[in-house]
């Protein structure tokens, strides 16, 4: 359902300034979103003061900074530090992406941080993702085959490995099922663009012989079709994919599968 | 004392903090240009049933069209009858799984914004 504001739990109030570093002549300013389960209180937005002339260039290097020398309850996922795990995913000055690999001197003025948008929130910059996890998981992402194994592997020609490209790279970060304004709304039932990339990707698979099982799952008014080509996730990704191009893919399939 | 609190968790900031973007924009304007245009559709039944109806009420829903809020409307009516065309086109388009990299849909984006606007003009030009 459409809900334009937040509910009263979640409404953002002013937080703490934490002090600015000493002797320190470069600083950046960074709100960043807070929330921690262990109180009552409403999420906050803290301001902290960076050096940067002491900092490595990417996002996640100056939050990592804070947590060692202004904060160390601040919390947020992170683990290669190189654009691979898609841990440190988050609502980065008004978009979604990894703070590992967006760079501080890509944003002018103030560099805001929420978690990722119009999801429940386990503390700070931690949302939970489980109902996501749970959608990718529904859409079958293995090889499905009926004919008999083969001796050694499931060969694929060069030509069909291709199709692959611009999908396989998914690290299923999730910002761009939650920049999509669909998924904020339906996201109970719309299974969003990165579950349907993974979709895709299997589906367009010369060694899948389930893609009619496949096609069949996501004849649904919401699981596929709540998909309006807002274009957000494409424009978010941060690996470059274009989720809403693999979901225009599988709506055509869909068509033409019809006659 | 903080495990059982998971209904309490707070919903992170969507629209407030996301940054409006060309294909956003473009994208919602569809759908309120779908939706001015009932309004507008109204207006314009209205004052067709009127003229079917009787002279007195002609006139008077015809002093409504033709005042400058009527006209504002109208002229309305019009760009968002144009916008939502031309939106409706760059979907066909997209339903081909054409032109939805990022450069070339801004490119689309720009046209139907510029192309409903241009089309205007010159649709009250020549009317």
């Amino acid at each position: 359902m459409v809900q334009l504001t937040l509910p009263k739990n979640s409404r953002i109030k002013k937080g703490k300034t934490w002090p600015k570093p000493e002797g320190a002549n470069n600083l950046r300013v960074f709100n960043i979103y807070r929330w921690s389960p262990d109180d009552t209180k409403n999420p906050s937005l803290d301001t902290y003061f960076v050096d940067i002339d002491n900092c490595g260039p990417m996002i996640l290097d100056a939050l990592i900074k804070i947590k060692t020398e202004i904060d160390p309850t601040l919390t947020f996922r992170r683990s290669c530090r190189e654009g691979i795990c898609g841990s440190c995913a988050m609502s980065i000055d008004g978009i979604n992406t990894l703070a590992c690999i967006h760079g501080i001197d890509d944003i002018k003025g103030d560099i805001n941080i929420y978690p990722l948008p119009h999801m429940p929130v386990i503390k700070d910059l931690i949302p939970d993702l489980t109902h996501f996890y749970a959608q990718h998981a529904s859409i079958m992402p293995w090889l499905e085959t009926k004919s008999n194994r083969p001796a050694k592997e499931w060969k694929q020609s060069i030509e069909d490995r291709k199709k692959l490209d611009g999908l396989y790279e998914c690290v299923m970060c999730a910002s761009c099922s939650t920049s999509c304004p669909s998924y904020w709304w339906n996201s109970d039932k719309y299974l969003g663009p990165a579950a349907l990339l993974h979709a895709y990707r299997w589906i367009i698979d010369s060694r899948d012989e389930a893609t009619g099982e496949r096609l069949g799952e996501l004849e649904d008014p919401f699981k596929l079709y709540r998909c309006h080509t807002i274009m957000n996730c494409t424009n978010t990704c941060p690996k470059g994919l274009n989720p809403a191009k693999a979901i225009a893919e599988v709506k055509k399939m869909m068509v033409e599968r019809s006659f | 004392m903080s495990t059982s609190k998971s209904n309490q968790r707070p919903l992170s900031p969507h629209l407030s903090v996301y940054k409006w973007q060309l294909h956003a924009i473009t994208s919602i304007l569809t759908r309120i240009t779908g939706n001015a245009l009932i309004v507008g559709v109204i207006l314009f039944v209205s004052w067709l049933l009127a003229a079917a109806t009787s002279d007195a009420s002609f006139r008077a829903v015809n002093a409504i069209i033709s005042s400058w809020f009527g006209k504002l409307i109208l002229i309305g009516s019009l760009w968002a009858l144009w916008y939502h065309t031309l939106a409706g086109i760059r979907h066909l388009i997209w339903d081909h799984a054409v032109w939805l990299d990022i450069r070339k849909s801004r490119l689309l984006g720009w046209s139907v914004v510029i192309g409903s606007f241009a089309l205007t003009f010159l649709t009250v030009l020549f009317l």
